[in-house]
């Protein structure tokens, strides 16, 4: 039988037939991909964020009226958005100075969602982040001092200096890191919210609450790694009290989202595993924060988990380190123009619920913090030589206590053992 | 939290569906939530069908659960226990028979241990559980299957192994044999036939791969001045590497001949049945190694 002339373009054809209906490929512009017209409105656009897509579609549902905040929420949402915010510059401003080393990774313009989920949460409740994890400690009630202290590396820090930027831990908080590996927070997420469960279920030690909740917080890259999908599956297949917070900046490092992701609406993918899948606009902290009620208070109830995809941007690069060349500028400032904490100011002072001197004075008082916390750090001692070899194992010795309470390992009898070959 | 070998038989009736998990087969993802909820205080038993799949979660062993209490300073302790089958069983081919004790124990904020007969399997497994940080629990497939006698001690329900300390299998003067596991049997075959050529070996069943309990190593080779290091895994930064370093470290000037170490061959493992025995060491490349230590190349007896 003669073989039929094998092209590329006829391989890819029935691919192309299929997407080229209502929507085009999202990635036409790849060379891997056949040249489909796609949509004019999509062509013109640079900067494609996923609310986009979905404006696009007319599948997202019509905006619901604004949410609103009470005066002493907004003023809450506000300090704790301005503290993340001038946390973060001054860190850059110390690595500059040499104060600060290793990886650091900023949060700036993504506030609101730190602030929108982390506010609603108990002291019981956890939240693990990734390694852009100061702004989810400082949310969580970690001590501004004791975070700076840290990234110092100080013995005075969350974790005694010897985590670092990128692991953040604190028990009391019930902040469980600050993980470098994209994905490597979701199952251990995922096992804190199982713990919860399990704790409330068959322990019987139930909070006046409901449920502890837990928040997993990664970005878009993760929403393409194998675990984020395995998590999915278990903690629906479990009801397991967890919110996965999708902080989409729309840069993984540096591979655009778009270019990375077959489908890049990622809140999709809850649906997908049983659960609902949300997506809310990341640079509004009411909107986020009334997504977040709803999530958080659907885990505590047992009703399982959520999916919650936050369109946020990052101002500044991945990293220190980063140059930021790939970003275009009319990008940048599309979302320089949507900054979180500008949009709720001007929100405050137009509903009248406080007023310019009182946001500058709030504003004050977090420049005076944020300086304290460096002066703290600045005179904090380098942990002691001693402190290298601490902490290693919980207990060093190892289990071996016999029925007389003694170690095991000091009887001088105990290897004889009975065992023979 | 796998279905393996019926290890876990019976377990889910007599605790029931809340404490015997079955999951899909997603080690990363059930890894890592286990880790997790060792984070908040529970003590989760990770079962891996056969430690080659701990690779796919070998992240969350490694990141998650061996470096939490260092990086956090002390305040995340990880109660958890990785357990399964570790090393090579027969005729698996390559990716089913490895094995992982020299990658684990590479790591600081791991324990490793490695049962051989029943009493270890059972007294370190308990220590294990009860141990507050983060256990690798080596056993063996082909061990399953043997029976040792054990003491009423034994069956004792709180009988429990120190974790860093080895156990003298058999007592000797000649030769010192290190070997965990599988091997440790076979050290002691090997031990019997040198026995009647004269050559009193004694084997040491190392039972916990990190912390090595060097101390019971040095003080054998002080006293036989000998030394043969004994297992199943690839040579190359092997656990015998590490105990030949130790004793140079410690015990130089007793050695009266080189260390020899005997490890798998430096292959992946083979399919084929005659190739796989000789991918595995086997009780006569023991012996010879024993008697190339005692400076004996060519046996004394007429009888091999």
């Amino acid at each position: 039988m003669a073989a039929a002339s094998f092209t590329a373009a006829k391989f890819l054809a029935p691919v192309a037939a299929r997407s080229g209906g209502d929507r085009a490929p999202l990635h036409a512009s790849s060379s891997l991909w056949p040249r489909t017209k796609p949509a004019p409105r999509l062509r013109t656009r640079k900067a494609l964020a996923v609310s986009d897509v979905l404006s696009g579609n007319k599948a997202a549902p019509a905006a619901a009226a604004h949410p609103s905040a009470t005066r002493d929420e907004a003023l809450e949402l506000y300090e704790d958005m301005v503290l993340g915010r001038f946390f973060e510059d001054m860190c850059a401003q110390m690595y500059y100075r040499g104060k600060m080393f290793g990886f650091v990774h900023l949060y700036n313009g993504q506030e609101a969602v730190s602030t929108g989920f982390i506010k609603l949460l108990n002291q019981a409740d956890c939240v693990v982040s990734t390694y852009r994890d100061h702004v989810h400690a400082l949310s969580k009630g970690v001590p501004p001092r004791s975070v700076m202290a840290e990234l110092f590396g100080k013995a005075t820090g969350c974790c005694r200096g010897q985590g670092g930027s990128m692991h953040m831990f604190s028990a009391p908080h019930n902040l469980l890191g600050g993980f470098a590996f994209i994905g490597e927070g979701i199952p251990v997420a995922t096992g804190a919210a199982f713990a919860a469960k399990y704790r409330h279920e068959v322990l019987k030690e139930s909070g006046p609450d409901g449920l502890d909740v837990t928040l997993a917080f990664f970005g878009d890259g993760t929403c393409n790694n194998g675990q984020f999908f395995e998590c999915l599956n278990m903690a629906q297949l479990w009801k397991l009290p967890i919110v996965f917070v999708v902080e989409n900046n729309l840069w993984a490092i540096g591979m655009s989202h778009v270019r990375a992701t077959s489908d890049p609406e990622i809140w999709k993918k809850g649906p997908a595993f049983g659960m609902p899948g949300v997506h809310v606009d990341g640079m509004d902290v009411l909107k986020v924060r009334e997504v977040a009620k709803e999530a958080i208070e659907r885990a505590r109830r047992g009703e399982g988990p959520t999916l919650v995809e936050c369109e946020t941007y990052r101002f500044r690069g991945h990293s220190l380190a980063d140059p930021d060349e790939l970003r275009k500028p009319d990008e940048k400032s599309h979302y320089a123009a949507r900054d979180p904490i500008a949009a709720l100011k001007k929100y405050i002072i137009e509903q009248n619920l406080a007023t310019e001197s009182e946001l500058k004075s709030i504003e004050k008082k977090i420049d005076d913090v944020v300086e304290e916390a460096v002066e703290f750090a600045d005179a904090s001692p380098l942990p002691p030589r001693s402190q290298l070899l601490e902490n290693v194992f919980s207990d060093p010795k190892g289990f071996g206590i016999g029925s007389d309470g003694k170690y095991r390992c000091e009887d001088p009898l105990f290897t004889q053992g009975t065992a023979q070959v | 939290m796998m279905c393996s070998i019926q290890i876990t038989k019976g377990l889910l009736d007599k605790y029931g569906p809340d404490r015997v998990l079955d999951t899909p087969i997603t080690e990363a993802g059930f890894t890592g939530i286990a880790v997790g909820a060792a984070y908040q205080g529970l003590r989760p038993v990770v079962e891996f069908m056969t430690f080659n799949f701990s690779m796919q979660a070998i992240d969350h062993i490694i990141n998650s659960a061996a470096k939490s209490n260092y990086m956090s300073a002390g305040q995340i302790s990880v109660p958890i226990v990785f357990r399964g089958p570790n090393g090579a069983a027969a005729g698996v081919g390559a990716q089913h028979s490895q094995c992982y004790a020299a990658w684990y124990a590479h790591v600081p904020g791991l324990k490793v241990l490695a049962p051989y007969s029943a009493e270890d399997a059972r007294g370190l497994l308990k220590s294990a559980i009860r141990d507050p940080d983060p256990v690798v629990f080596l056993e063996n497939e082909l061990l399953y299957g043997e029976s040792f006698p054990i003491s009423a001690e034994v069956l004792d329900s709180s009988f429990s192994l120190p974790i860093g300390k080895a156990k003298i299998e058999r007592e000797g003067k000649d030769i010192t044999i290190t070997a965990y596991s599988k091997m440790v049997g076979y050290a002691l075959q090997a031990a019997e036939i040198l026995s009647k050529e004269g050559i009193s070996a004694e084997v040491i069943n190392l039972r916990s791969i990190r912390p090595l309990d060097r101390a019971a190593i040095n003080a054998s080779v002080r006293k036989t001045n000998r030394l043969v290091t004994l297992e199943e895994g690839f040579p190359q930064h092997g656990v015998g590497s590490e105990i030949c370093m130790s004793v140079v470290e410690e015990s130089f000037e007793y050695l009266d001949a080189p260390v020899e170490r005997i490890a798998g061959a430096d292959v992946p493992m083979p399919y084929a049945a005659n190739l796989e025995r000789m991918a595995v060491p086997q009780v006569d490349d023991i012996v010879r190694a024993a008697k190339r230590a005692c400076y004996r190349a060519a046996p004394m007896a007429a009888t091999a």
